[in-house]
């Protein structure tokens, strides 16, 4: 078990997208790595389309929240939202984003940007936008040096986590797996 | 830490977990944001281990109440968990409860939402309980929340008294690595005394318990395993942190942080009523000045008697209003070790307001009641269907069951005037059950004129579908009774009663129309609006309609669908010189409503 790994990352969308199912994806990664999770979510009223957040650590943490400039990590289902929740991100940290545009999140850090809506149709599975950002994150988490973020997982570690959820309802599992993989192929090089 | 036994989760489910692994032998609930997942969590243990325990939904929190403190009367251990707003609705046995006291364990769990993120109001349950005069605990963590749950009812049963676990949204809604631990095997001997003179107590009895209670309140200010405890070692100071619930958890890695964990003494409450006496004594006679952190009243504060050592909410040290979030906390906190201040917060734009789901059958009520009474007064409840705000088809929420003696209330305010307005009352068939009966039959007493549309989706679908006593099912999955609502509003006295299916817009505006007419000179009309929740249906699996919808030339973008209508799958497109609207493939559950909702018929079945 790594003492040292301590990371913040801010979950960001609206009701419906799966911001939720994401977070429990990491979760689950983190503690079969051994690590300690702490995630905070938004229930309630807002799961009705309005804005849904989640609060994502790994490590030695009290607290559930992550206060604004404090984030590691900003995975964006909605590019709308950077207005929101953009200011959460440290300085040197790292953002992806559903977007088809490329998206300043403030003046030293543009994000990398996935159309993940358009690719989850392109792919029949338009509920699995969510899976296509993640996708995207632990490709650059998985580079040697350009575009490389620190990530404590892997795409195989989330891969072993799609499997375990989803068992042997196979066509569910696949598709997922697949979203997954198609958002970590878009990193170009 | 063991890999193999640490699950991660949801701060209700810990809190659940708890309750079994206590011994808890039933368990009632009443579903409200942030506390409904924890009884759902209770029957989930309870079906994966085979537990020979009840746990059920009630049809309101007073009945959950009652229903479990009867089975601690017999000397088991129960539990009833509800949000804080159910609580009031609780309140009138839980004072009762607090004199006669209990036999076996009575865990009261009042889950708080300051922000407020999902309810009516901030209120803080821990004045609840002393204004019971019970002892209430306050959990930082989920972790500690499933701690709590062994303590409270070893405390509970120490003094025979009900414990209240106030955990607040952040703890209920995070997640956290936790170690399961056993369930016990053994089963307790179910036994109700019979003892009138104190289940049964008269008033003269009561004045006796009384002061019982207040003799084991000064006792459980002095209970060990939960008296404040100091959590870092610090040098002489003569300035102290007193914090309680999950401020005390952002305070832990504020102080690290700041690198002054070691300058600041710091102490955590876990039990902030009563407030152990040793420590108050300990706490004025040691320090000079007091920062008291907590949500989302002083309840701590008060009880610290010194008014110029103590900084908190009374002293506007602290906000009264609002979440106390972990940049605040940061900047109060900063302020009072007289460290330089930075700027911790930010401001950020305004949310994206929430909104009915794509399919919504309430939207389908709500365009008819706009259109059947497109003057009326409308009064509405708790549930998803608040959100007919959007569409200006509520004008009024107040609290559970409102909605039917508000409309009394607007008609008696008007009864003498010459023009009178027509009202339209809506009501979710759980909010019904719970808190709309009585008020009902106050209004077929009171020969109410309104219209009140009974918006029947099958499921209690804001707080994620728990059933209602008109789905035949419990918990666990089980079969149950199953109360009919048409009979219901029958039982009560009604006598124009319909029942139809919104989705039918062109039946179900007319129909609409003639229980607002038959109310003008009648009456109360009952319309029972029925159709299922949308995710209620894909939950079970079942499919709805498939009526293809596409957009026709006739559009000219006035824009009349996206004001009235609302649905989240229409997108308007303000395109200089063509204005229209759209429909996202994504988001339409192809339920055909809005075919019939365009004044020029733009919305056209695809072929
Ligand atoms: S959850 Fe059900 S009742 Fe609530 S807005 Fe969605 S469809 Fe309507
Ligand atoms: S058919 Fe019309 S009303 Fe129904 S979900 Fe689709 S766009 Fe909305």
């Amino acid at each position: 078990m790594s003492k040292a790994v301590k990371q913040q990352i801010l979950i960001s969308g609206v009701g419906g997208q799966g911001v939720l199912f994401i977070t429990g994806l990491l979760a689950e990664a983190a503690i079969n790595k051994g690590l300690a999770v702490f995630t905070s979510e938004t229930h309630g009223m807002a799961q009705r389309g309005g804005t849904v957040v989640s609060h994502f650590k790994v490590g030695d943490f009290s607290s559930p929240l992550i206060r604004p400039f404090q984030a590691d990590g900003l995975l964006v289902l909605k590019d709308e939202n950077i207005a929101q929740h953009g200011s959460f991100l440290r300085a040197g940290g790292w953002a992806v984003v559903n977007s088809s545009n490329d998206v300043k999140i403030n003046k030293d850090l543009t994000a990398s940007a996935v159309d993940a809506d358009r690719l989850a149709q392109e792919i029949a599975n338009p509920k699995a936008l969510n899976l296509i950002v993640l996708g995207l994150a632990l490709a650059r988490a998985g580079r040697k040096r350009r575009d490389r973020i620190n990530l404590f997982c892997s795409l195989a570690d989330v891969k072993k986590v799609l499997q375990k959820r989803f068992g042997g309802r196979q066509k569910i599992r696949d598709a997922s797996i697949k979203a997954l993989e198609a958002g970590y192929k878009e990193l170009r090089n | 830490m063991s890999k193999s036994k640490r699950r991660l989760l949801l701060g209700n489910e810990a809190i659940a977990r708890g309750l079994i692994e206590s011994g808890c032998a039933i368990a009632t609930s009443y579903p409200g944001t942030p506390a409904s997942e924890i009884l759902a969590a209770v029957a989930f243990f309870q079906n994966q281990e085979s537990l020979p325990i009840h746990t059920q939904w009630a049809v309101n929190e007073k009945v959950a109440f009652e229903v479990a403190y009867a089975g601690c009367q017999t000397g088991l251990r129960v539990a009833v968990s509800m949000k804080q707003v159910g609580l009031n609705v609780a309140s009138d046995p839980l004072m009762s409860a607090a004199y006669l006291g209990v036999k076996g364990g009575f865990v009261l769990i009042s889950a708080d939402d300051p922000g407020p993120h999902s309810s009516q109001t901030e209120q803080d349950s821990r004045l609840m309980a002393m204004f019971a005069k019970i002892p209430v605990l306050d959990p930082d963590s989920p972790r500690q929340a499933k701690e709590l749950m062994g303590i409270a009812y070893d405390l509970s049963e120490a003094y025979q008294i009900p414990v209240m676990v106030r955990p607040t949204t952040r703890v209920c809604h995070s997640r956290q690595d936790i170690a399961l631990g056993a369930i016990p095997k053994t089963k307790r001997a179910v036994n109700f005394e019979k003892n009138p003179a104190r289940w049964a107590a008269t008033p003269k009895f009561r004045l006796q318990l009384h002061g019982e209670l207040e003799e084991k309140l000064n006792a459980i200010a002095k209970y060990r395993p939960t008296a404040p405890k100091k959590l870092n070692r610090t040098s002489r100071a003569t300035r102290a942190i007193i914090a309680s619930g999950v401020a005390a958890a952002h305070i832990k890695d504020i102080l690290k942080e700041l690198k002054i964990w070691s300058k600041i003494p710091f102490y955590q409450v876990v039990q902030p009523f009563p407030l152990h006496s040793k420590f108050i004594d300990q706490m004025i006679e040691t320090y000079e000045e007091i920062l008291v952190i907590e949500e989302t009243m002083g309840v701590i504060e008060m009880q610290l008697a010194d008014r110029y050592r103590v900084k908190g909410k009374m002293s506007a040290t602290v906000p009264k209003v609002g979440e106390l979030s972990p940049e605040k906390i940061q900047q109060i906190v900063t302020d009072f070790a007289g460290l330089k201040s930075e700027v911790f917060s930010i401001k950020s734009p305004p949310s994206r307001r929430p909104t009915l789901c794509p399919g919504c059958p309430h939207r389908a009520s709500f365009f008819a009641i706009k259109k059947a009474a497109p003057k009326g007064i409308y009064t509405s409840d708790i549930g998803c269907y608040t959100l007919g705000l959007n569409m200006g088809a509520v004008d009024t929420v107040l609290c559970m069951g409102a909605a039917i003696s508000q409309a009394s209330g607007f008609y008696h305010a008007y009864k003498n005037e010459k023009k009178r307005p027509d009202i339209v009352a809506t009501i979710g068939d759980s909010t019904f059950f719970h808190a709309g009966v009585p008020a009902l039959i106050d209004a077929v007493v009171q020969k109410v004129g309104f219209v009140l549309v009974i918006l029947d989706n099958r499921t209690t679908a804001m707080t994620g579908n728990q059933p209602t006593p008109a789905t035949g099912q419990g918990a666990c999955g089980e079969p149950t009774g199953i109360v009919d609502i048409r009979s219901l509003v029958e039982g009560c006295g009604v006598k124009f009663i319909r029942e139809a299916n919104p989705y039918e817009l062109k039946n179900f505006i007319p129909l609409l129309k003639e229980a607002v007419k038959y109310s003008r000179k009648n009456g109360p009309a009952v319309v029972i609006s029925k159709y299922p929740c949308v995710l209620h249906r894909a939950r079970q699996g079942e499919s709805g309609e498939s009526i293809p919808v596409e957009v026709s030339d006739a559009c000219d973008g006035c824009g009349y669908c996206i004001k009235h209508f609302e649905c989240p799958a229409l997108i308007y497109h303000d395109d200089e010189d063509d204005k229209h609207v759209s429909i996202d493939p994504i988001l339409c559950t192809a339920c055909g409503v809005c075919l019939n909702v365009c004044p020029k018929g733009a919305f056209v079945e695809k072929q």
